[in-house]
This record gives structure tokens, sequence and C-alpha cells, in this order.
């Protein structure tokens, strides 16, 4: 499905990373971050999990430069977001939606469609470039997603729960998919998520956070190979234990 | 067999309809100059046929226009008010306010402008079609996930860019809609226009057919000619309807067909 990296549409001019530095966000009266701090080296993975309404959205959208921090430092190379909802354009084919970032930047339709073309193919969506998304899988659907999002071509990638609309078979598969990609694309990710078994898969390091007002309660390092398998017995000890920093105990 | 299964339920409506007027008029003593008889209209319909098809061609003629006229003024007003707030505020009660005048109060000024041709129907249509059209596409717009545009935000993209890839076709949708509201207020917007603007032709319309054919007792003409404006209003609503279909194939879910 994927072989050797053909183009690599990155900027990779200056530091690569994202530096949050105890921050603080507040909508109003609803204090949704406090004193969060995180860090990403360029290349590195690293997942984000904590109880719903954290901040985790909040915080991915401070490192895209969405918002600003009302105290704190945000220093991220620049980032593309990858929404929780796959929200590809209905009117558009596979294709046409995969390369809507270089649209979005002013090629015309079809350098555009030349530009994705391979890519499509390496993602293992040959044949679907002209479907329309109601007519492709979740699975498809994401994998355009995380493509249109690639293919900004921004150093840093913010994935906002990007399977979890998915159903459980899907999802595992995505995840060795994603696992796989990076491998051969890789970018800083900050991939925000509220399964921990996800974030042990994929990332190089996990940080838990609290509930709101969300900051980090723990930075677990995952030092083990890809690919991963989620009953591995180091896999099932990472997991146990960012779900003991979440104040769950199995 | 199933197509004529589909459309039963409207024809034994309608053929009740009919039947009840009939019994109306023939058994109920109405004078035939006050209300014809079904059976007076469609011979009435037949006999005249000429003068009525030569005068429905003026007329649809006039309504498709005005329809087209809405379309393009209530698309640009709606995204004009989408992308400034001061328009909002300035336009949009005025819009609200331009619903609420009557046609013969305006149709004067309009004749003094514009003369006695299509131009003067032209804005009478437009006028009582154009709204729907707009609030309908402005409904459209605001209905776009902030998301997608937070995500057209990280891609770089410009405001127009954005507007041109994820708003603009975001919003046909909405002008179709508002254009299958239009529909029917269009057809009674170019009676007024021509029974309030005069013609100087030998084909004034339909709608200016109708005054004619009551001032001369011609009931049933007059009649028919509604008949037939009826059946124009369905034939334009349906083919918007398809028209939709194949433009914005993405939106078109079976929402408020004439039959599914």
């Amino acid at each position: 499905m994927i072989e050797a990296p053909i183009k690599e549409p990155r900027d990779l001019d200056g530091p690569a990373g994202v530096r949050v530095e105890v921050v603080g966000r507040t909508f109003g009266r609803l204090h949704v971050l406090a004193g969060m701090t995180l860090h990403a080296a360029a290349g590195e993975v690293v997942a984000v999990v904590g109880p719903s309404g954290c901040g985790k959205t909040t915080l991915l959208e401070l490192i895209c430069g969405l918002q600003k921090p009302d105290s704190g430092l945000v220093q991220a190379a620049p980032a593309a977001l990858m929404p929780q909802r796959d929200l590809l354009l209905p009117w558009l084919s596979a294709i046409d939606n995969a390369s809507l970032a270089l649209r979005a930047r002013g090629s015309s339709r079809a350098d555009a469609r030349t530009a994705a073309a391979p890519w499509l193919e390496r993602f293992g969506l040959a044949g679907f470039e002209h479907s329309r998304p109601p007519a492709l899988s979740g699975g498809m659907r994401q994998r355009i997603s995380f493509l249109r999002t690639l293919l900004a071509g921004k150093p840093v990638l913010a994935l906002d729960e990007p399977f979890a609309a998915l159903d459980a078979i899907t999802r595992a598969e995505m995840q060795g998919w994603l696992a796989h990609v990076l491998e051969l694309e890789p970018r800083t990710v900050v991939l925000v998520t509220h399964d921990v078994e996800e974030a042990v898969m994929l990332a190089d390091r996990v940080v838990v956070m609290s509930g709101r007002p969300g900051r980090a309660l723990a930075d677990i390092p995952v030092d083990l190979p890809q690919p991963r398998h989620r009953t591995d017995p180091a896999v099932v000890a990472l997991r146990e234990r960012a779900l003991v920093a979440l104040g769950m105990t199995t | 067999m199933k197509r004529v299964l589909r459309w039963l339920p409207a024809l034994l409506l309608l053929a009740a309809l009919i039947g009840a007027w009939e019994l109306y008029v023939d058994l109920g003593g109405v004078d035939p100059l006050v209300l014809s008889a079904p059976h007076d209209v469609a011979k009435a319909m037949y006999e005249d046929r000429s003068l009525l098809w030569s005068n429905f061609l003026v007329t649809a003629q006039e309504v498709l226009l005005g329809i087209l006229v809405a379309a393009v003024v209530g698309l640009a007003l709606a995204i004009g008010i989408h992308f400034s707030r001061t328009l909002r505020r300035a336009v949009y009660p005025l819009l609200v306010a331009s619903q609420a005048v009557p046609i013969p109060i305006l149709a004067p000024i309009l004749v003094f402008w514009l003369g006695f041709g299509i131009l003067p129907k032209l804005v009478v249509i437009a006028l009582v079609s154009f709204f729907s059209i707009v609030v309908t596409t402005l409904a459209a717009l605001a209905a776009v996930d902030p998301e997608l545009l937070k995500l057209m935000q990280t891609f770089d993209a410009t405001r127009f860019r954005t507007f041109r890839h994820i708003e603009l076709p975001a919003a046909m949708p909405g002008v179709f809609t508002g254009a299958r509201i239009a529909v029917a207020v269009a057809v009674i917007g170019a009676v007024l226009g021509e029974q309030t603007g005069g013609s100087a032709s030998a084909n004034p319309g339909l709608g200016f057919q109708i005054n004619l054919s009551l001032n001369q007792s011609l009931t049933a003409r007059g009649i028919a000619a509604v008949v037939i404006l009826s059946l124009f209003a369905i034939a334009l609503f349906g083919s918007l309807a398809l028209a939709e279909r194949l433009a914005v194939p993405w939106a078109y879910q079976s929402r408020g067909e004439l039959s599914q």
C-alpha cells in the first residue's frame, strides 16, 4: 500500500517543534486550561489524553494559532489541523477533497490533482479518486481527511481524535496504518485522543491531562518500536500507567 | 404502473375537487358570471386556446426572467449581508420592509421610469420573489461548519478562497430552496405586474387577460387563465427540483419533492 516516499510536500526550514509553556486559557468564567505545558520535538509524536472537556481541542487550536493564550507561551512551527469529524466536502471528489489545502493556497485544480494523485495511490485509494465522500467507507474518508491535512505541507500535524467516530475494527486498522505512514513521512504530531490504548500504540510520548482546568499530570515516554501490538505486555503496562495517571484504577 | 400509482393520490384529490366544484355551480344556483363550472372553463380553454397560449408565452417569459433576476439579486444580497455586519444592520430591515410594499403603489412609478414593456414586470416579480432566496441562502451560509473555516485557516486560505471553495458551494442549495419558494409568488407577481403595469402590446400576458375577461363578463376564460398559471407554477417547481438535482446532487435528499 505504501512504498518509498515520493515527494516531500513539507517545509522543514527552521525548528519544527512545539512548545506550550504554562499556558492558561479562559472563556468568560470558564477556566479551560491552567498551567498547561507540553513539548514536542521535531518529528516526535505526542499523544494527549484526558477526560472530556479538559481543553484538548483548545490546546490544538492554540498550537495551530487559531487562538491566543491568556497567559503563558505557545511557540509552534506552522501546524495544520485534522478535525474530529472528517468534514469532507460533499460536492468534491476524493482527490479534490484531498488537495483542498493546495487549492486554498491558490493552485489550479489540475495542478492540485497532479500533486495529490500519487498520494491517493500510496494511501490505498487508487480507483476511488473520483468518488464522492458518501460513496466511501469511514476508514477511506478518514485517510482522505488525513491526506488533506498532510498535503498542507506544514511541519506540525494537529490531530483531533481522528478515529473517534470509527467502529472498533476500522479504528484498530487505521491506528496501524497511521503508525506506518508516520514512519515513512515523519512529522511532528500532536494527537489528541480519549483512547489511552490508541495513545500508547501511536505515540513516542503520552501526556496525561487533568480535568478542567486542564494541565499535564504525567508525561509517559513510550520507548517501543513500531509495529506495536496491543497485547504486548509492555504496551499493556504503559496503558495501565496512563490509566492510573488519569485516576482510573483497574 | 408505479409512476401512475405515485400520482394517484394527487389525481384523485384533484378529481374530487373538480367534481365538488361542478356540483356546487350546477346545483348550488351560483351565477356563472361569478363562478363558471369546470366544463365551461374547459370549453373556454379549448375555444380560446390560441389567445391563451400566446399570452401564456408572454407571462412565462416574464416569470422565468424575473426568477433569474431574483436569484442573482438574492444571492448577491445574501453574500453581502453574510460578509458585512454593517450591511446586515443597514439593509436587512429594509429588505423585510420591501415585502410590505403593495404593488399598486409601486406600479405607477415603475411605468413612469421603465415604460409599458417587460422591465416593470420583471421588477415586480423580482421584488416579490427575491426575499425568500436571501433568507434561505443566508441560512445555508450560516450553516457552514465552523470547524471547516478553522481548517481553511490552518491551510493559510484567504477569506476569498475560503468563500470560493467552501461557502459559495455550500450556499447553492439555499439558493435553490429559496427559488422553489419563490416560484408560486413569482407567478402572482407577474399577474400583479401585468394588471397594474398596463401594456401596449397585442399579447399583454395572462394576468392582463384575466382582468380583460372579467371586465367582459368572460368569467370562464379568466378562470381558464388562472388554471394555466397554476399548472405553470407546478411545472416550474418540478423543473427547479430537477435542476437542483443536476446542479447540486450532493444536497439532493428528497426534500420537499412534489412526488417521491
